[in-house]
């Protein structure tokens, strides 16, 4: 008992120490916090551009309404173009020069990549990156890097469990984009195969600088293949799957989360081209009317007619901004010691959350030893109109 | 017939108070700012590279991203699989680049003006490519690039961030000494003559052929010492750091700071990097303004426009302004 009462005195020393040196934390003080962001706001990936200004309109909102705890938010984003050279300048000068108290939804794999040894040297928190890339998640080697999104590894292998359970005789064909997100993609799949690998009958990549992939897909028909793993952005998945369907090939299709988008993808291809077509999701498609009703979608909406009215609502990256903001929301609210140890401590600790845009059921959590955040999805099929979600939530981080 | 001595007073001295300034700027500014004057005299040694080529001899090269990302790996290939010393690294990556931009040169012969320029685009534009072919990926990291550590600080008073920016700025002192010294001897004079007037400089029997190519090695080598000090300040290389914009950018700076220039360099490195940023920190500041690339596009048509031969051009018209004035 004694020692019981020790150990709370002791702790409550800690936590008033810890709330002591607060004060002594760049960035922070007693009416405000400074949290710094790059985004490509230009260059090849200004796409993702809109889940910075998601943010920035986010903790404008939340100043006005009083900021969290007492406390402004002074959120400062800039532009790395995507490049990583910029994103380590852009970092460094808002570390040293701005004194953030740390840097929050960092976007694209390379360029958070070669920031990823600063932020640890410095220990500054580099909290819920932006990239489905597999590295943010390692406590032991970086405690200061924090990843956000489900893997593209981890999706990749739910699918591969799937088809092998689900195919009769099966016979793979992988289409994936030449980078780091298709290939983290393919060896995800690769993996949940197993031993099976030699079911893969035809593997092509292509450039995001090709016009078309229809040779790609009249290739893989030809090699005889029943299941097809779609790897490709967009514009890309549009066209696989309008050709499959022109030509006759009626593969399991599965489709990459990042291209399930109704209005972007699915439309342009054909709604009944893409009947069948399976995918994993983890958001609420903002272009699928069935969460039109749910109250995260609700507020999320209302959220975007107030601050981003020019927006385009089909745009998922919104909801994708408006997730991470509100977990970010719910880490700063809950977190009362406000050292950069502390802050990570908190982030570090969230229990079963459901953000707004997220599938119902999904929930967000994290421990000292689990830095992935969201990490289950939910397998779902077009059904011609719009995704209907199937089978339980695959949480990977039972495998 | 004696020649006169190119270096004037006025050059002397005003080299001998820029180097002051240069060695005397990191005890007065952060490490942040520090690491920026390095990256903008890395800027400057690779539009040395780029001035010797295009300003000197008239080869046209939008390419330079190219020997700038082989400078870059060969440096990082060096740190990261061999683990040689980085000032080990720099000297490698020089003779490499050499030896791209020599044999680069030799099929570039029989290619003029645009078609030159296509030529090196193409180049500029493969190399993220190849960076990340799966046949280079063991050595290269692929899409992932590779990290190498900054070396240990030189004296133990200085930060490594300045450290390296009394190396890079010993670097760049030498190397435009040396374009100094070459651009004003006979081969210099046989460079701007190939660029002048090529029919009639081999008349005069200069070999076109060896001057070109040399030409394009020594150029590439600038560039890719450049890249190597790139790879190891930001102590990260990979295939998304060296696109085609890299070249463009190369481009940009070395126009701004006045091509047919040496010392025009180091204002076109300076550009590079402070202009973005200042045009970010403008639309910050005044949320009214176009978008920062438009506020950088319409710095780069003002200087365009008012100093078309580029800062340095600039300042030397000034000086002889200047000079007609005080005689007057």
């Amino acid at each position: 008992m004694r020692f019981r009462i020790l150990l709370a005195a002791t702790a409550a020393t800690l936590l008033a120490a810890g709330a002591a040196s607060a004060e002594d934390t760049p960035g922070v003080t007693a009416t405000s916090i400074k949290i710094g962001n790059t985004s490509p706001y230009s260059g090849p990936a200004s796409a993702y551009g809109v889940i910075g200004k998601t943010h920035s309109a986010y903790w404008a909102k939340v100043n006005r309404e009083g900021g969290v705890n007492g406390r402004m938010i002074d959120f400062i984003s800039l532009d790395d173009g995507y490049s990583p050279p910029k994103t380590v300048e852009q970092a460094r000068k808002l570390v040293e020069q701005e004194n953030v108290a740390f840097l929050f939804q960092t976007l694209g794999t390379p360029t958070n990549s070669a920031i990823h040894r600063y932020m640890n040297a410095k220990k500054v928190p580099q909290m819920f990156v932006a990239t489905g890339a597999s590295k943010w998640g390692h406590p032991k080697e970086y405690p200061w890097t924090m990843g956000f999104q489900p893997t593209y590894d981890v999706e990749g292998e739910i699918y591969a469990k799937y088809a092998l359970d689900n195919v009769e005789n099966p016979k793979i064909a992988i289409l994936f984009q030449n980078d780091d997100y298709g290939k983290d993609y393919r060896d995800g799949f690769l993996r949940g195969l197993g031993d099976k690998k030699d079911l893969v009958v035809s593997m092509l990549p292509y450039e995001t600088s090709d016009p078309t992939v229809d040779s790609q897909i009249v290739a893989m028909k030809d090699s005889g293949a029943n299941i097809f793993f779609n790897v490709t952005i967009p514009k890309f998945a549009a066209q696989a799957i309008r050709k499959a369907c022109e030509i006759g090939w009626k593969p399991l299709h599965l489709l990459n989360n990042v291209s399930s988008s109704v209005s972007s993808t699915l439309k342009p291809a054909g709604f009944e081209c893409s009947k069948g077509l399976i995918t994993a999701q983890w958001q609420k498609d903002p272009t699928d009317p069935q969460w039109a009703d749910s109250e995260g979608y609700k507020e999320w909406a209302a959220f975007m007619a107030a601050e981003l009215p020019d927006a385009d609502k089909g745009d998922v990256n919104y909801a994708f901004g408006y997730n991470a903001s509100t977990l970010l929301h719910h880490v700063l609210k809950n977190c009362e010691d406000m050292t950069r140890a502390g802050l990570m401590a908190c982030a570090a600790n969230v229990k079963d959350l459901q953000l707004p845009m997220v599938l119902p059921g999904i929930k967000i959590n994290t421990s000292p030893t689990d830095f992935y955040p969201v990490q289950a999805e939910q397998l779902s099929k077009f059904d011609g109109e719009k995704w209907v979600l199937f089978g339980e939530i695959i949480d990977a981080s039972s495998n | 017939m004696t020649r006169p001595n190119p270096i004037t007073p006025t050059l002397f001295f005003g080299f001998v108070a820029a180097v002051i300034f240069g060695a005397a700027l990191p005890y007065f500014v952060t490490d942040f700012t520090t690491f920026q004057f390095t990256q903008a005299m890395i800027y400057g040694i690779a539009l040395l590279g780029l001035n010797i080529l295009t300003g000197y001899n008239g080869q046209f090269s939008i390419g330079h991203s190219a020997f700038y990302a082989v400078g870059a790996y060969t440096c990082a290939i060096l740190l990261y699989h061999f683990e040689w010393s980085p000032y080990a690294a720099i000297p490698a990556s020089a003779l490499v680049t050499f030896v791209v931009g020599f044999l680069f040169g030799l099929p570039a012969l029989r290619l003029e003006g645009l078609y030159l320029a296509l030529a090196t685009f193409a180049l500029a534009v493969a190399t993220p490519q190849l960076l990340k072919f799966d046949l280079f990926e063991h050595w290269t990291g692929g899409v992932q690039g590779l990290f190498i550590l900054k070396p240990d600080a030189l004296f133990s008073g200085w930060s490594t961030d300045q450290s390296l920016y009394y190396v890079t700025l010993g670097i760049m002192l030498a190397l435009m000494i040396f374009a100094w010294t070459m651009l004003h001897s006979r081969s210099g004079r046989a460079i701007m003559a190939i660029r002048d007037n090529p029919i009639a400089a081999s008349t005069m029997g200069v070999n076109l052929p060896l001057y070109k190519t040399v030409t394009f090695g020594i150029s590439a080598m600038f560039t890719g010492i450049a890249g190597a000090l790139f790879a190891i300040v930001t102590e990260f290389v990979s295939p998304d750091a060296f696109t085609f914009f890299v070249a463009v950018n190369l481009l940009i700076g070395s126009v701004v700071g006045g091509i047919v220039s040496i010392p025009g360099v180091i204002f076109g490195g300076l550009f590079l990097v402070f202009v973005p940023n200042y045009a970010q920190d403008i639309k910050l500041a005044y949320p009214w303004m176009p978008p920062p690339w438009a506020i950088f596009g319409t710095f780069l048509i003002l200087i365009i426009y008012f100093a078309p031969f580029g800062v340095w051009g600039f300042l030397e018209r000034a000086s002889a302004w200047a000079r007609r004035k005080l005689r007057s």
